[in-house]
């Protein structure tokens, strides 16, 4: 205020704060359905029609068949189900949003359904729905009732033995899939191979990806690597098709491919790529969603990762973007698609707008609720940042916790992820040693174990990774050469693992919708269909899931605080001595203040909540008392625990009429006789960051106020902390032990005390 | 279809999946293995190989029925021509792929040609009718022309 820049500002200075959020470096786009920007309703978004002429689609959402695009050929040949379409389609649209949210309709009557819908009659139901209708809908409509998750897993280098590393903690963590992809593209077949190998320490099952060019890709699971492939993108206009170098013909090609060679496989999708290429032809980006869907399931993929991939943090700029992309889900799982619910780029540098974006379909559960988290930290994450990275791993156990709420992932303790680290890189070495491709130091190894990302490794770099990738596709090393060279080295456990998934191709069983493999088993819509039907059904936590999703690292109990409090008690020994002298009577001396202790202070406490040990709160209370001329005396109380009732107590006990309620915890209050219990002189109620400077002051007003003057209160200045967040779980643990000492009507203990150290001064 | 495929066709339900589970004498591997003659002893005495671990067209057929007892039948159709590209060769199926795509073929009659090829030579009928579909439409869409 006395600065003469702000006193000529002619601003509120909040918006300077706010100029300073992360927030704010998220850039929004208004409203603008003529030019792309539009998330529900496009400038030239159809309106829903149908008319079947002797068997064949001859008009759809407005289009003659004569004038079809690629896309429209596509699903009005082989989306549309001509049989039930008529009825389908007259359906008013506002009914069937009804029957979407009615948990008295079955999903398979919805799925059936939609055989007969076209892509605006499904965009206009679900634009119906409000968020939260949207997200029930979700998860009543999704395919497989057991919710799972999808990590990423790359570095920066392109380092296998990182690579090994982080995919075996991946795995620990519950990811059903892992995926790869790298810097330097010709580091394909090493990535491959190193992640391959992390996979298959601990347990075996999880599906592997390795995201690269087309035709590598195909070659990398076809030498056996992999097991999923999911980067067959697909775009709702026909120029943005193109611009993908493909057309629903070429990709379904892949699709059946793909299947031809046992490998699971979706599609891309996504909100807001077609603006991204620039050929949104003035459409929402739902219709244009909706269209991609109807093709994907047109062209027989199983499943789909949507709800804005890389377009999420462009669709997150517009009014209604995030509704949006969460209803483009809930098309895809309507359409009967295994969904990977995005949840993918990072759509926002607001930690709020991440953590409230990810929520929905986290509670509603989801196939893959992300479609690459980042199992990594986010620098070595080389697709890009996910929502959720390596470093917020534990905000996101901690959701799964607070709402009970299954995200597929599992906390994991120190030494395990240390062993499963130090595993994987010893069986990758041993792998590369014995297919004579590269000899790692142990202090490569060692680097990598302990390692939280790739900038503190002293391991490969990306050139001696392009040397080994090309000697393993060179020689034509295949997944059998891995696991013969594990089996030889003595990793036989691992060698089985690796095995197992290779085999699951036998049989496809894994190609069906939404399968991902749990305990050794196959799971997918087909033999774990979501059966929803309102409350109990559908996917319920087992008391053992609920356990594990409960078993964060580092919680409080009741035994860890007496543990922690017993370690203080030698301490304090060495420092003060209470003796309790009988029953505290009422004094006489005007100048005389009582402080109330508790009933565990010193006894089972002995610490106050900002690490004061209670012998140098009492000492300083007592200071600050005498130097004010006041005459301490303490007494503690026994028939209540309470930090006003110790204090109007301790009040009506002392001489002068004022008194010091004080807890073992910290928490202090002055009071004085005849005063209602809550309305006390003074209150330190913030016990964590009261410092004994404080208290002394405290001990000194008590004893101004004895005089009969007025002291300036104390005041203990908060950074606005969450001290709830911080301490209230060990407060009502303390608070516990200190109530359980207490017997009703029972009355107050004259203490004397003693200060043993030099430097305490009992007068 | 061969009789053998026929008899398969037949009742299988979703009561049958996984069929790794449920069913293993229907899962043979390329060269007659069964799915517990595939263990690790038998990769190290090299008395499997990596042939053994493909997909058969068989198993496939399997699926297209399984999904469509889900009642998916767009999958069972991608099944049914992904169980006709099991034995076209990599290169074969990567130069396909690659026709397909926007502008590689010059003119309709390319991928007639590779229809042909995929029909006569690998006896892959859906898929022919397929990328003859295909031809058709980018014939209208004028996809035969420079792109690159």
């Amino acid at each position: 205020m006395s600065d003469p820049d702000h006193q000529s500002a002619n601003r509120w200075r909040r918006f300077a704060d706010w100029d300073e959020r992360p927030l704010r470096l998220d850039r929004f786009a208004v409203e603008d359905p003529k030019n792309g920007f539009a998330a529900f309703k496009g400038a030239k978004d159809p309106a829903p029609s149908l008319i079947i002429e002797n068997g064949c689609v001859a008009r759809m959402d407005g289009v003659a068949a004569a004038d079809f695009d690629m896309i429209d050929v596509f699903i009005a040949e082989h989306h549309l189900d001509l049989d039930l379409a008529p009825e389908a389609m007259t359906m008013p649209s506002a009914e069937i949003a009804r029957m979407l949210v009615d948990f008295n309709i079955p999903r398979t009557e919805l799925t059936r359904l939609a055989h007969g819908l076209t892509p605006a009659k499904l965009a206009e139901v679900v634009a119906q729905l409000s968020s939260i209708e949207i997200a029930y809908a979700f998860s009543k409509m999704r395919a497989r009732k057991t919710p799972g998750n999808q990590g990423h897993v790359t570095n920066a280098k392109d380092d296998p033995l990182q690579l090994a590393a982080d995919a075996a903690t991946a795995v620990a963590f519950g990811f059903d899939e892992i995926e790869t992809t790298m810097r330097v593209a010709r580091n394909a077949w090493s990535n491959a191979l190193a992640c391959a190998v992390g996979a298959a320490v601990g347990r075996w099952g999880t599906l592997f990806q390795c995201a690269s060019e087309e035709a590598e890709e195909l070659q990398i699971g076809m030498a056996g690597f992999t097991s999923y492939a999911e980067t067959v993108s697909v775009y709702g206009t026909e120029k943005a098709f193109m611009d993908g170098d493909d057309t629903p013909w070429s990709k379904a090609f892949l699709a059946a491919a793909y299947a031809s060679r046992g490998i699971k496989m979706r599609c891309t999708s996504g909100a807001a790529s077609e603006l991204l290429m620039g050929f949104h032809e003035a459409k929402s980006l739902l219709y244009l969603e909706a269209r991609c869907l109807c093709l994907q399931r047109a062209m027989g993929v199983q499943g789909t990762q949507n709800g804005g991939i890389d377009g999420a943090p462009l669709a997150s700029t517009m009014p209604g973007g995030v509704r949006e992309l969460m209803a483009e889900n809930l098309i895809a799982v309507w359409l009967d698609l295994e969904c990977a619910t995005g949840n993918d780029a990072r759509h926002s540098e607001s930690e709020i707008r991440v953590g409230a974006k990810i929520l929905p379909i986290l509670i509603a559960g989801s196939d893959l609720i992300c479609s690459g988290f980042g199992s990594i930290l986010k620098y070595d994450n080389s697709f890009n940042p996910s929502s959720f990275n390596g470093e917020e791993m534990e905000d996101f156990l901690v959701l799964q916790r607070d709402f009970e709420a299954d995200g597929g992932l599992t906390s994991i303790g120190e030494s395990e992820a240390l062993a499963l680290r130090r595993r994987a890189v010893d069986a990758l070495s041993a792998v590369l040693d014995d297919l004579n491709l590269s000899q790692p130091t142990e202090a490569m190894k060692t680097s990598v174990v302990t390692a939280s990302g790739s900038n503190e490794t002293a391991s490969y770099l990306p050139r001696d990774v392009s040397l080994i990738s090309e000697e393993i596709k060179a020689r034509g090393i295949n997944v059998l050469d891995v696991i013969r060279a594990l089996a030889r080295r003595g990793y036989r456990e691992e060698a089985e693992n690796l095995l197992n998934v290779v085999r699951l191709r036998v049989s496809g069983d894994y190609l069906q919708t939404s399968a991902v493999i749990r305990r050794g088993h196959v799971l997918s819509a087909v033999n774990d269909p979501n059966d929803y039907a309102g409350p109990g059904t559908g996917y319920r936590l087992s008391a053992e899931r609920r356990h594990e999703l409960a078993a964060i690292r580092d919680v409080l109990d009741r035994e860890e605080v007496l543990r922690t409090e017993a370690t203080f008690a030698r301490d304090e020994e060495r420092r003060i001595r209470y003796k309790a002298i009988g029953h505290a009577e009422p004094g006489r001396p005007e100048n005389e203040i009582v402080i109330g202790i508790s009933p565990a202070f010193g006894l089972k406490l002995y610490r106050s909540l900002a690490g004061h040990p209670l012998s140098a709160v009492l000492h300083a209370l007592v200071q600050g008392i005498s130097a004010k001329g006041g005459r301490p005396r303490i007494v503690r109380m026994r028939h209540t625990a309470d930090t006003s009732f110790l204090g109007l107590s301790a009040a009506g006990l002392a001489g002068s009429g004022i008194g010091i309620g004080l807890q073992a915890k910290g928490t202090a209050v002055i009071h004085q006789a005849g005063r209602l219990p809550h309305h006390n002189l003074e209150l330190f109620s913030n016990a964590p960051i009261t410092r004994l400077a404080h208290y002394r002051r405290l001990g000194e007003n008590a004893a101004t106020y004895a005089r009969g003057d007025m002291p300036e209160p104390v005041v203990v200045p908060t950074g606005g902390e969450a001290m709830g967040a911080r301490y209230h779980a060990q407060v009502a643990l303390i608070y516990a032990i200190e109530t359980s000492l207490t017997a009703e009507g029972a009355k107050p203990e004259e203490i004397e005390i003693a200060f043993l150290e030099a430097g305490h001064d009992s007068r | 279809m061969t009789q053998d495929e026929t008899k398969f066709r037949t009742g299988l339900s979703v009561a049958d999946y996984p069929l790794a589970e449920k069913r293993p004498d229907l899962v043979v591997s390329a060269r007659q293995k069964d799915l517990a003659d595939l263990t690790l002893e038998a990769v190290e005495a090299g008395a499997v190989a990596l042939e053994d671990f493909r997909i058969t067209p068989r198993a496939l057929r399997l699926q297209a029925e399984i999904a469509e007892a889900a009642g998916r039948p767009t999958l069972a159709k991608n099944f049914e021509r992904a169980a006709e590209l099991v034995e076209v060769p990599q290169g074969t199926l990567l130069q396909t792929y690659e026709l397909l795509r926007p502008g590689r073929a010059k003119s309709k009659s390319e991928l007639l040609d590779a229809a042909r090829l995929l029909r006569e030579r690998y006896g892959a009928a859906i898929m022919a009718d397929f990328v003859e579909q295909a031809a058709e439409v980018y014939e209208r869409r004028g996809l035969f022309t420079y792109r690159f």
